[in-house]
């Protein structure tokens, strides 16, 4: 067999080389700087790196050639391994938006007395001296900089692969830095290592099945490569039960990473034990890259198999609705009701990736399904770094305070808290004149439109139930009485305000006129093969 | 013309959440006047011969076929006028109140009340169904801060019980909306507007089934039994000012929604489900009487009056023809003004005694003749009393009633009795008889309570003997909207 070395289309490959570097280039500066400069160094570093990436990512967008008569646009990169089309490119725009506000998150030491969110020496056991003098001495994990950029460049590569391989490498890079992030809390650091185990553990496990799906699937079409698997497919060549096998098999790591029903069983402990920044980070970081891959996986590769994943999808959909609405009903903590809020809100998106409509099969001005859960997903990415970002505002003496009825007479401490808060919480419920009701109605649309009807009513069912939780949020906040002190608010520093400021206009905008956003996911247009 | 009589009043709503807090019920107050004077206006630039009118239309969401679009009918202009002309009134009502430190203040109140009218008057002429939705939902967070921040203890729970149902409504409705969404988007052009799904033809079976998720909503809206059941928490717990934007100005999206949509743009399914309306209908109209004579919290009790009402009003439209459907409008607008003077007064009544009870209460009359009389004219209109408006439009549905089966017409005659032992009966306990032992004498109306309920009670005497000008604009719509029903019914005969 001839090895024959890929040509690499460097300018293409930018805003992902860009994030790589960046990457590398803070390792070395947490090698060589002293202690004293690395926090400005990192910050300055990663931001300058992610503006860089995202310019980088529009200069590509207005370039990139059209394929199939304006349908789709895009080329295939690095020997056919990465696809940088349209759907990539706005998830990567999405990605790097988000991680942006990530940095800014991490960044962000005005709330608890000069130190970051991080443990001062991740190393040191918990109630050990080691862990009062690194307390003492106010040290801080710089390295969380260039981790998160790993885990960028990840959520870059995974929904951009073309091939079984090149996806299983973007899953491990992004998922690698958030298993350590996750334990690196300076606030009750046993619940975060914890959190982190399980994180890793499971994530451990699915990406074994991931691979073992990978295998079956190369049994099937005799590539890994997604354009060769949608030909097999096609000419129904191979084994039927090694394609059944091999899809189940990969949908349970994709599903995994989305916290879909029923592998959705570390969100809450994760979300509730790692630091808020980086659950803000990852929660919509993660979501919005597995989502593209999973549909990059589905409708390229699988597309024509449709047939035989939808009914599964059906099933999974309902489930994560019902699943994440009622139990985060029974929550008492707002970062684990949060997280079966996203194993929900996973359902919602579902219920737009079922409808598989290209824009050739709709009349002109219909939504296509990727269309839909594009915009969706850009909804519920900037709603929820921003409502975790407002949660780690929210203090009493022992740091963070996540117990809900904690929260209770927040209205009246903090108004604009508060009120900042019920703005993101009655988004992800999808009330109108946010940018929730946009992407709900999206989804809907198409699903209903590709006939999944039965879906659908599941969708506004699980929604009714989604609102009376939100709304029970809201309620204790504005409408209870303080127990004890009652919750107090911390003055954050600039960075965190932009984030906050930035999430609730997005969210109010894109509600008002989603017509712009919704015109560049349409822009966008089909993935290539 | 229209975007103004919707930007007014939330203009407002944003001035009143920045001026300095002295000022902030007396601006307030000019922009719920200026709202109502300029609703006057485009009331006086109606043409009456019907047909939408002063048009807005402007593409707001084009991958989904959404306008910002607005329009004015006879119908719309009914609720218009109801609406500016009742948000006045309820801020002077609660001008003391609104101070209460139990509440947001008097900002939030005087902010959130006029945001609730703006949302609503948009609602009123939203020609889109989809822009229609988004402020069908808008309304409930006004309308929700307004339970949850002022009223009784309790209220937390009955503003989340409010919010939770009509959501639910709202979700419900959303899947109809979207549903008649994709059956345009199959005829070949997706759109929203309301003319473009007017001119479609849907399949029966599909009719029915969006039929039905429109009529839930609203019925939950409106209230009609066997959704009614936060009306009465929700009007006990809030305040009664709030209570008279929910019942007289909010609730009637149900039944506007009704005509709108469920007879305008799916007549056929309309007809199918007659039977059905109809009986829940006269079980709202017989049920919500009989709870309400037996309720002891006056709030309570003019809260279930209206499950009644709007029974009647139901039964108006869903009868099919001329007179119920004229009389039901018509009685969306008396209802809206009866309601208003009861809960007022009621209201003026609890703060002087401090009390909700009926049993708590009694003697008020010999002390405060002005209060117990408004009072009495406020229930009397409710039972439908001669020479006060109500009396026309219960006459002219139960006159229809009567065309539609005589069976159906006498039950809703029943209405007409229960009402005036809910009525009267309410009055007896309350005004009438010795002082109860211990309570201070009642002290009568003051200035500024006569200056709310003298509008109110001119207005309901007033139409009471000379309806025509209301008739004239409601007349119109009901003809046009009855040639569509009315033509689809030959079809599906032949």
């Amino acid at each position: 067999m001839d090895f024959v070395k890929p040509s690499i289309d460097y300018f293409e490959l930018s805003p992902l080389l860009i994030v790589f570097a960046v990457a590398c280039l803070g390792v070395v500066v947490e090698a060589f700087l002293p202690r004293a400069l690395r926090y400005r160094a990192q910050v300055v570093l990663s931001l300058v790196g992610l503006v860089a990436a995202l310019v980088g990512v529009v200069l590509v967008a207005r370039a990139v050639a059209t394929y199939d008569d304006g349908a789709a646009r895009g080329i295939l990169a690095v020997g056919g391994t990465v696809a940088i089309d349209g759907p990539s490119l706005f998830i990567w725009g999405l990605v790097l938006a988000l991680a942006i506000a990530g940095v800014l998150l991490f960044a962000e030491r005005h709330l608890d007395g000069g130190v970051s969110a991080f443990a001062g020496q991740a190393a040191a056991v918990p109630g050990t001296d080691a862990e009062t003098a690194a307390i003492a001495a106010q040290r801080e994990h710089t390295e969380v900089y260039p981790l998160m950029m790993f885990a960028v460049f990840g959520m870059m590569l995974f929904p951009a692969s073309n091939d079984l391989l090149t996806m299983f490498v973007g899953l491990e890079v992004l998922s690698l830095p958030l298993y350590l992030l996750s334990g690196l809390a300076r606030r009750r650091r046993l619940l975060s290592q914890e959190a982190a185990l399980k994180y890793f553990l499971l994530g451990a496990f699915s990406s074994g099945f991931f691979l073992y799906g990978a295998a079956l699937l190369y049994g099937y079409a005799g590539s890994m490569d997604f354009a060769a698997i949608n030909e097999a497919v096609r000419n129904d060549v191979g084994n039927n039960s090694l394609l059944l096998i091999g899809t189940g098999l990969l949908s349970v790591g994709l599903l995994f990473k989305v916290g879909a029903v029923p592998f959705q069983a570390w969100t809450p402990d994760v979300y509730q034990g790692a630091p808020t920044p980086v659950v803000a980070f990852m929660a919509a970081g993660t979501k919005v890259a597995a989502f593209g891959a999973l549909l990059r996986l589905f409708y390229v590769a699988l597309g024509a198999d449709r047939w035989s994943w939808q009914p599964m999808l059906w099933v999974i959909a309902v489930l994560s609705m019902f699943v994440g609405a009622i139990l985060a009903m029974t929550q008492s903590d707002i970062k684990r009701l949060l997280a079966y809020s996203s194993v929900a809100h996973t359902g919602f998106i579902l219920v737009g990736v079922i409808g598989l409509q290209g824009s050739d099969q709709l009349a002109s001005g219909e939504i296509t399904s990727l269309q839909a859960v594009l915009f969706y997903l850009a909804t519920y990415g900037f709603a929820t770094v921003g409502a975790f970002a407002v949660v780690s505002l929210v203090r009493d003496s022992g740091g963070e305070t996540t117990a809900l009825a904690r929260w209770a007479g927040l209205g009246k401490e903090s108004p604009l808290v508060a009120a900042v808060f019920a703005f993101f919480l009655l988004a992800l419920a999808g009330i109108p004149l946010t940018a929730g009701f946009v992407g709900k109605l999206a989804v809907f649309s198409v699903a209903l439109a590709a006939g999944a009807w039965p879906v659908v009513v599941a969708a506004i069912a699980a929604s009714i139930l989604a609102v009376a939780l939100y709304v029970r949020v809201i309620k204790v906040m504005f409408f209870d009485e303080p127990v004890g002190d009652g919750p107090s608010v911390a003055y954050p520093s600039v960075m965190t305000a932009t984030t906050i400021a930035v999430g609730a206009a997005v969210t109010l905008v894109l509600g008002i006129v989603p017509g712009p956003v919704l015109d560049l996911a349409a822009v966008a247009g089909e993935f290539i093969r | 013309m229209l975007t103004v009589l919707i930007l007014l009043p939330l203009l407002g709503a944003l001035v009143v959440a920045f001026v300095p807090r002295a000022q902030v019920r007396p601006v307030g107050l000019a922009f719920g006047l200026a709202s109502l004077v300029y609703g006057l206006v485009v009331a006086s630039r109606y043409d009456v011969d019907g047909g939408m009118q002063m048009t807005e239309t402007h593409t707001w969401i084009e991958a989904m076929g959404v306008h910002y679009a607005l329009g004015l009918d006879g119908l719309g202009l009914m609720m218009v006028l109801l609406t500016v002309a009742i948000v006045p009134p309820v801020m002077l009502a609660s001008w003391k109140e609104s101070e209460s430190p139990a509440g947001g203040g008097a900002r939030s109140f005087f902010a959130w009340v006029l945001a609730l009218e703006a949302m609503s008057l948009a609602v009123y002429t939203a020609t889109d169904v989809l822009l229609f939705y988004v402020v069908f939902e808008a309304t409930l967070i006004p309308a929700y801060f307004l339970i949850g921040g002022f009223g009784r203890s309790g209220r937390g729970r009955a503003a989340t019980k409010f919010l939770i149902y009509q959501l639910a409504g709202g979700l419900i409705l959303l899947a109809s909306v979207v549903g008649l969404y994709v059956v345009s988007a199959d005829a070949g052009n997706p759109s929203f507007l309301i003319s473009d799904l007017a001119a479609l033809d849907i399949d029966p079976i599909t009719q029915r089934w969006l039929f039905v998720g429109f009529f839930v909503a609203f019925a939950i809206k409106a209230p009609i039994f066997p959704f009614h059941t936060w009306l009465a928490d929700t009007s006990e717990k809030a305040t009664p000012s709030t209570s008279v934007l929910l019942v007289c100005v909010l609730d009637k999206i149900g039944t506007f929604g009704m005509l709108r949509f469920c007879l305008g743009l799916l007549p056929d399914a309309s007809q199918w489900a007659t039977p059905v309306v109809v009986t829940l209908a006269l079980i709202s109209i017989v049920y919500g009487a009989l709870i309400a004579i037996g309720q002891d919290d006056v709030l309570r009790l003019i809260g279930l009056t209206s499950l009644s009402h709007f029974g009647f009003i139901v039964l108006g439209i869903f009868v099919f023809n001329a007179t119920g459907g004229t009389g039901a409008v018509l009685y969306m607008v008396n209802h809206g003004i009866a309601t208003a003077l009861m809960f007022l007064v009621a209201g003026f009544l609890i703060n002087r005694t401090g009390t909700t009870l009926i049993s708590e209460m009694g003697g008020v009359e010999k002390h405060a003749p002005i209060l117990a009389g408004s009072f009495l004219i406020g229930g009397l209109a409710a039972c439908g009393l001669p020479g006060l408006s109500p009396f026309v439009s219960e006459v002219m549905v139960i006159i229809a009633a009567f065309d539609h089966h005589w069976l159906v017409g006498s039950v809703s005659v029943l209405a007409i009795v229960l009402a005036a032992i809910y009525a009267l009966w309410m009055y007896q306990r309350t005004m009438t008889g010795p002082d109860l032992e211990g309570s201070a004498p009642v002290a009568d109306l003051d200035r500024r309570e006569v200056g709310i309920v003298a509008p109110l009670v001119l207005a309901l005497v007033l139409f009471g003997f000379f309806p025509m000008p209301l008739l004239d604009v409601i007349n119109p719509f009901v003809h046009d909207s009855l040639t569509s029903v009315g033509i689809s019914l030959e079809g599906g005969h032949q």
